[in-house]
């Protein structure tokens, strides 16, 4: 009786292993192979689609997307810091309320979120009509369909994911170190800076990769909100696959982006690990 | 005659979570309608001794043996046995009658008879009234007794309780020891009550089997277990216990057996003090003082019980003889 | 004195901070009553744009599609995520590493990357793309939340109820159908709703495996915002939103949270 229950497991595993990891498979196949003028597959082994990662354009593109990736972070943890530390000091049962006001958005897709914007930014847009109006400007300003305006988005689009980790790690913060401190005569500012937060940036290390990795494979918000000029690697890969139809190429590139966040999803188990370990040594001292 | 009385045999009984050896080996047998409580610190194996008659664990090695039949390799919805757990572990979806009701639903029992069963026991925790309430809608003690009458409506051969009282407050407990004695005498059923509250387990037992590392260090009645403890292991789980060492043997004392005297008593009426020390600090427990004695060359400190009525109270810093009966020491095992 | 002048200042930064994750929501429900059609000035209050979306056929259209994929992929990921979560938490895997990766790698993946190697594996096996394919790929997307969902219920359920269940004589199967499985139900509800919430807000993964004849409403959302503003899109965005909220809220309430954990303690 006790042994046969493991094959409850066999239909999920076998679910994934077909529709998740055989995919990424032929995915892998697929980045070693070379495309016809008519898009069709041809599997002759050739790293030719990684060699074309070196070409200016496609470096330009990457650059891009790593600037807006580290921008995007920088302002996520400005944002959230302070939000996610204000809702982990009000009492108990304004937590739980707090937190799910902020997870709220999460759940609601890029696409609409990024179209909220558009209609705030655009010529005809909010924000240009009240400006108008004011007799701030008596010419419309370009908002959208740039640079800034992908960064915007961006931000907006991931602040839930910084929130929640900080709010965790502030959370399973011991309360008594921060009595010590204030004991020992620290000034509130003076402890925040000694103990909080130090002791949250792992927190802030699990926030910052998550952030990292879905920026990195955005390409909603780019294509809604950016210009010609603004497409990231998001936006390069969907090309591959739907306008350009160069298979090969899309898939290489979508290797090395699976490559990249799984790198960095390590790096996020390991710093929830750290932070286990920290929290499980807070409970010892307890 | 003697086989027809033995209930439960525990023959040769192991068990080791991977290396670690939980109980070394072990024997026991529990007659019918005993109250048999295994008492012991934290970890002593008391508990894993209980979950082995319930079939919710299984020994290394060993049999256990129900009323004459092999019950050790039964999974535990086979066994005629019950038990009451530590927090309870009442059903949280199902309420009061719902609960007590479940083991004979799944025997097969319904109908009429399921219904007087039920309302037999109802009576018998006098908590008709609560019969329709939900776990969450009841405090601990009432959970408690429901928990009891949920055990006891399968008749069971054996009631096991798992430190059933450990999460009750101090006064509550008191009157729910005395309810569950009262039960149990009246029905004439076995209990096999765990519990590391030695009070607990002196008050409500026929019988104490007292273990330590998963060895049974002594198997007795309270009185004996209370006034001949076999080892310094029982003489200091049980009760607070002085040791003298006198020729190379150690002997156990109470403090209440524990007499003293003036340094220099001339032509006494008791037999002559065996130590001498000097008091170095007296508690005031209400009937009784405990007087802590520094004794003579060596750093042991020893206590004694002083009654009101004693002749004299004394003070720090006195300076007094320690004697007692020979009749009170208990020689301890080596 | 300074620390009330600092705590108003996190006060009113933390507001702005919610403002700002707020306001653009609320100004896109705002406009989906505004009765004009290209500005953005407020011309007066009006329905008509919900009521344009009613007569849309494409929109319709769109709804039935994501409605019919939407309820298969939760019962489908939903009956196998609630048995693998089961299996996880009564049994010790020796690969137990691996399995948890292959159920969290999913999740954190990019999207973009799921999407398309689903679009690859379909078209190396010649299946067409259309609403089969779109509920195979949420049935994959959705798997790994139900498993964390009714795995987490089950982490809190205390062992006890089981011992106490098979000491009352019920079989292991009774054990689960009377006393495991209505415990766990909340958490089970909880999953399936988390499922069908991923599901009909589905974007990027549908964009890629989805066909001519199975769009989707965020598809179709899509697809007008590529064509510019309108305050159809507005109205139909408002809507998805407000079920979203209703359907996480519902979720939530369901979950283990403070006031579960009191009652299990």
């Amino acid at each position: 009786m006790k042994k046969n229950g493991k094959f409850l497991m066999a239909p999920t595993l076998g679910w994934l292993t077909v529709f998740f990891v055989l995919p990424m498979l032929i995915v892998v196949a697929v980045s070693f192979a070379s495309r016809t003028p008519y898009g069709q597959v041809v599997f002759d082994w050739t790293l030719h689609n990684y060699a074309r990662f070196l070409e200016p354009l496609y470096l330009s593109i990457f650059a891009q997307t790593l600037l807006v990736a580290i921008v995007t972070t920088i302002f996520t943890v400005l944002l959230g810091y302070p939000l996610a530390y204000y809702i982990a000091q009000l009492p108990k049962r304004w937590q739980q309320p707090g937190l799910i006001l902020c997870m709220i958005p999460f759940w609601i897709n890029f696409l609409i979120r990024s179209y909220a914007w558009v209609i705030i930014l655009r010529a005809q847009g909010v924000l240009n009509t009240l400006l108008l109006k004011a007799g701030i400007i008596d010419q419309p300003l370009q908002l959208l369909y740039n640079e800034g305006a992908v960064m915007l988005g961006m931000i907006y689009a991931l602040l839930p994911f910084m929130i929640l980790p900080i709010y965790v790690s502030i959370e399973q913060l011991d309360h008594r170190l921060l009595e010590a401190a204030s004991d020992l005569g620290a000034k509130p500012f003076t402890a925040f800076r000694k103990i909080t937060l130090p002791l949250t940036m792992p927190g802030v290390a699990a926030g910052t990769i998550l952030v990292f990795i879905s920026s990195l494979g955005m390409f909603v918000v780019p294509d809604v909100m950016g210009g010609a000029k603004s497409a990231l690697v998001g936006n390069l890969i969907q090309n591959q696959f739907l306008s350009a139809r160069d298979w090969p190429f899309g898939s290489a590139l979508s290797i090395m982006l699976a490559i990249l966040s799984l790198v960095l999803i390590t790096l996020y188990y390991r710093t929830l690990q750290i932070q286990k370990g920290g929290s499980d040594h807070a409970e010892d001292v307890a | 005659m003697r086989e027809m009385e033995d209930l439960i045999r525990l023959q040769g009984i192991t068990k080791k979570f991977g290396d670690h050896v939980i109980i070394p080996k072990l024997d026991l047998t529990i007659k019918d309608g005993e109250f048999v409580t295994l008492l012991g610190p934290s970890g002593c194996g008391k508990t894993t001794l209980l979950r082995m008659i319930a079939g919710l664990e299984t020994p290394t090695t060993g049999q256990v043996i129900l009323d004459g039949k092999d019950i050790t390799k039964l999974p535990p919805y086979k066994r005629d046995v019950n038990m009451v757990f530590q927090n309870y572990a009442l059903f949280p979806h199902m309420t009061v009658t719902e609960n007590i009701r479940f083991g004979l639903k799944m025997k097969g029992v319904d109908g009429e008879e399921a219904e007087e069963r039920v309302r037999q026991v109802l009576y018998l925790i006098q908590l008709e009234e609560l019969r329709d309430r939900y776990p969450a809608q009841m405090s601990g003690g009432q959970q408690q007794r429901v928990a009891i009458a949920r055990a006891l409506v399968n008749n069971p051969k054996v009631l096991l309780l798992d430190e059933p009282l450990g999460a009750l407050d101090y006064q509550l407990r008191k009157k729910l020891q005395i309810e569950l004695k009262n039960l149990q005498r009246g029905l004439g059923l076995t209990f096999i009550f765990v519990t590391h509250d030695q009070e607990e387990a002196l008050t409500m037992s026929d019988r104490i089997v007292i273990m330590n590392n998963g060895v049974i260090q002594q198997d007795g009645d309270p009185n004996g277990i209370y006034h001949h403890p076999v080892n310094t292991f029982v003489a200091r789980f049980i009760g607070e216990s002085n040791f003298f060492d006198l020729d190379g043997v150690t002997y156990a004392l109470r403090p209440e057996k524990l007499n003293l005297c003036e340094e220099e008593d001339e032509g006494m009426a008791h037999p002559a003090p065996q130590f001498y020390g000097t008091v170095v600090d007296i508690v005031f427990y209400g009937t009784i003082d405990k007087v802590f004695i520094r004794l003579d060359n060596t750093n042991q400190t020893v206590v004694a019980y002083q009654y009101f009525d004693d002749l004299r109270r004394w003070k720090v810093d006195d300076r007094v003889g320690i004697w007692w009966y020979d009749r009170d020491e208990v020689k301890m095992d080596q | 004195m300074q620390k009330t002048w600092r705590s108003h200042l996190l006060l009113a930064y933390s507001l702005a901070v919610l403002a700002f994750l707020y306001l653009p929501l609320v100004i896109l429900a705002m406009y989906s009553f505004n009765d004009s059609r290209i500005n953005a000035v407020w011309t007066g209050f009006t329905f008509k744009w919900y009521e344009h979306l009613l007569n849309n056929r494409r929109v319709l259209e769109a709804l039935i599609n994501t409605l019919i994929v939407g309820c298969i992929s939760t019962i489908v990921s939903t009956a196998l995520g609630t048995t693998a979560a089961i299996a996880l938490h009564r049994y010790k895997f020796k690969a137990q590493n691996a399995i948890n990766g292959l159920l969290y790698l999913p999740i954190l993946i990019p999207e973009i990357v799921m999407g398309l190697s689903l679009l690859v594996l379909f078209s190396q096996f010649h299946l067409p793309l259309g609403k089969t394919t779109l509920i195979l790929a949420h049935i994959t997307f959705c798997l790994s939340f139900v498993v964390i969902t009714v795995g987490a219920r089950l982490d809190g359920l205390k062992a006890e109820y089981e011992q106490a269940a098979s000491d009352l004589y019920a079989t292991p199967w009774q054990c689960f159908r009377y006393v495991t499985l209505p415990l766990i139900m909340p958490g089970i509800v909880a999953g399936a709703l988390i499922a069908f919430t991923l599901s009909i807000d589905d974007f990027v993964i549908s964009f890629f495996v989805a066909g001519p004849n199975s769009t989707t409403l965020p598809l179709y959302i899509y697809a007008m915002v590529k064509r510019g503003i309108s305050p159809e899109i507005n109205a139909l965005s408002t809507v998805m939103m407000c079920v979203e909220i209703a359907l996480v809220l519902l979720a939530e309430a369901l979950q283990p949270s403070h006031k579960a954990k009191k009652q299990a303690g």
